[in-house]
């Protein structure tokens, strides 16, 4: 959905998403990083299981949510990537405790 | 930033808080590294925020980036969450500087994936370096959609149009305020010269376009619009909305400060005085949180706040204050001065504002649409704060953010009640959500 206007030079990081390894610059929030790697979708919502991506990158709409390293309910726009980050879809309402 | 480096300078303790990794707010994202090329394309509006950034830079004021305010108390008491972990601060007076996001555009179709604010589409290029892959249209009214439009024609994006809901009767009712807008002379001179540059390009500007649908199944595949009466269908892999912007007042409302109806916008601000105190004694806003005056006007409003607090403490005597904020009073006047103009020249369109169709999604979170608000009404639900417990309209994780001034307008035009009466929803804290491991960091303190 998006591209990239200069490819990151030299200072990547490389996360997982889904499974799937994503080399991605460092100052990238995880939400720009999935918009990048054509992902469809980001999650899907609780109540009618409808595919969302990020919406309004700042903090406010919450549609980025997405489960970071296990956690839960993170909004993506607002967290930088980290080398070996595993990111997931967030399908559905969070899963309590684990 | 202006505030905590005016403050500093006036000898007092200052803390932000920011919820960025790095300090710039949403105008000024990623100016300390952004890339020297995309720097240039965004030019010296954005440039002037590395001066600032310098500066804060430079100043004693203590820096938390990555804190997520999710409580402020009365007393000026702050709580936030910062590397996983609660904590809280509290000093003697609370400056708000949350700024303003884009009004919620709430058109069929809004949800898909492929649909985005043009703010978004700023933060990718700003703080991501990144632009639309495929077609993209930007939609609705107000100088941020001309700006986002511009600069992603400057960076080789696909726009393939832009439509604006600015109609002819806009124009005229704006053209009162042109002699007042004419101190603002740079702001009218910007204006044109975007407009100029995006029909340059040979991308179509279409205005007074109404009836404005993102149609897709899983994904946008196209944009729908009427355009004097007849009906037209883009096809995009990108919208952009944007109906301006309104002011972010999560933490205001959530601490019992009163707001009032702005009726130009359509939007809600608190009652804030000339040095930007509001009604809570500890607390004050500056910037587009307060109303929207647009970034300069923004860190002129943070001065004035500084000055104020340093008066209230004593480091600076009320005659100190008031001379010291005369030229700055000055130049915000000469900022102020377009916005008559931009008020009645980008009114909010009464189809956004309270949306017609019944199956409009108006809460992203609950997937609540306009028929399940106006079924709620008829069965006898008084206010937003009613249509929470008969929908759950407004409870997901944005609180409200994204359909609270749609909810209002809705149930104002179905009771048939002046919006004032309507009001707004209670925000109850966290206004972010918190872990429990975050608030059981903070017994460690």
């Amino acid at each position: 959905m998006f591209r990239r206007l200069h490819e990151p030079d030299g200072q990547s990081v490389t996360i997982d998403f889904e499974g799937e390894i994503l080399k991605v610059g460092v100052q990238e929030s995880v939400a720009a990083a999935l918009l990048t790697a054509n992902p469809g979708y980001s999650r899907k919502t609780p109540v009618s299981a409808a595919p969302r991506l990020p919406f309004c990158m700042m903090g406010v709409c919450f549609d980025c949510l997405v489960e970071i390293d296990g956690v839960p309910n993170r909004q993506a726009c607002m967290e930088i990537v980290e080398e070996g980050m595993k990111v997931r879809r967030q399908n559905g309402t969070r899963k309590l405790g684990s | 930033m202006a505030a905590a480096v005016e403050a500093d300078a006036l000898g007092l303790s200052v803390l932000l808080l920011d919820e960025q990794t790095e300090p710039g707010g949403q105008i000024y994202r990623n100016i300390e590294s952004i890339h020297s090329d995309t720097l240039d394309l965004l030019g010296d509006d954005y440039r002037q925020g590395a001066a600032l950034t310098e500066r804060f830079r430079k100043s004693n004021a203590a820096y938390k980036p990555g804190a997520t305010v999710w409580r402020v108390d009365e007393d000026g008491t702050v709580a936030y969450s910062q590397n996983g972990k609660g904590a809280t601060a509290s000093g003697s007076r609370l400056l708000v500087a949350t700024g303003a996001l884009e009004r919620p555009a709430p058109i069929p179709g809004w949800t898909l994936p492929g649909v985005m604010t043009a703010g978004a589409a700023q933060v990718m290029l700003k703080s991501a370096d990144m632009v639309p892959s495929g077609r993209v249209i930007v939609a609705g009214c107000g100088p941020l959609a001309l700006l986002i439009t511009q600069q992603l024609i400057a960076t080789g994006a696909d726009v393939v149009a832009l439509t604006e809901t600015t109609r002819f009767g806009d124009y005229i009712s704006a053209t009162p305020h042109l002699l007042g807008a004419l101190t603002s002379g740079s702001y009218l001179r910007k204006g044109r010269q975007m407009r100029r540059e995006i029909k340059q390009a040979g991308v179509p500007i279409y205005s007074g376009i109404c009836d404005l649908t993102a149609i897709g199944e899983d994904k946008l595949n196209a944009v729908g619009f009427t355009r004097d009466g007849v009906k037209a269908e883009i096809a995009v892999d990108t919208l952009l909305l944007h109906i301006g912007v309104v002011p972010n007042t999560q933490i205001t409302r959530q601490v019992f400060c009163e707001h009032e109806w702005y009726k130009p916008q359509r939007y809600w601000r608190p009652v804030r005085d000339e040095w930007g105190a509001t009604t809570k004694d500890a607390i004050a806003v500056a910037g587009d949180g307060g109303g929207v005056d647009g970034a300069a006007a923004a860190t002129l409003h943070g001065l004035l706040a500084a000055l104020d607090a340093a008066c209230r403490q004593g480091h600076i005597d009320m005659g100190e204050r008031n001379r010291r904020a005369d030229p700055i009073r000055y130049e915000l006047a000469r900022h102020q001065a377009i916005r008559p103009l931009l008020d009645a020249l980008f009114p909010p369109p009464p189809e956004i504002c309270a949306p017609p169709e019944d199956d409009t999604i108006v809460c992203r979170c609950e997937e609540i649409s306009v028929a399940d608000i106006r079924n709620a009404v008829a069965l006898g639900a008084m206010g937003p704060n009613q249509l929470k417990a008969f929908t759950r309209c407004g409870m997901g994780p944005c609180q409200g953010r994204m359909c609270g001034l749609t909810v209002t307008e809705l149930v104002a035009q179905a009771r048939g009640e002046p919006i004032e009466e309507v009001g707004y929803y209670r925000i109850r804290p966290p206004i972010k959500p918190v872990t429990m491991g975050e608030l059981a960091a903070m017994a460690d303190e």
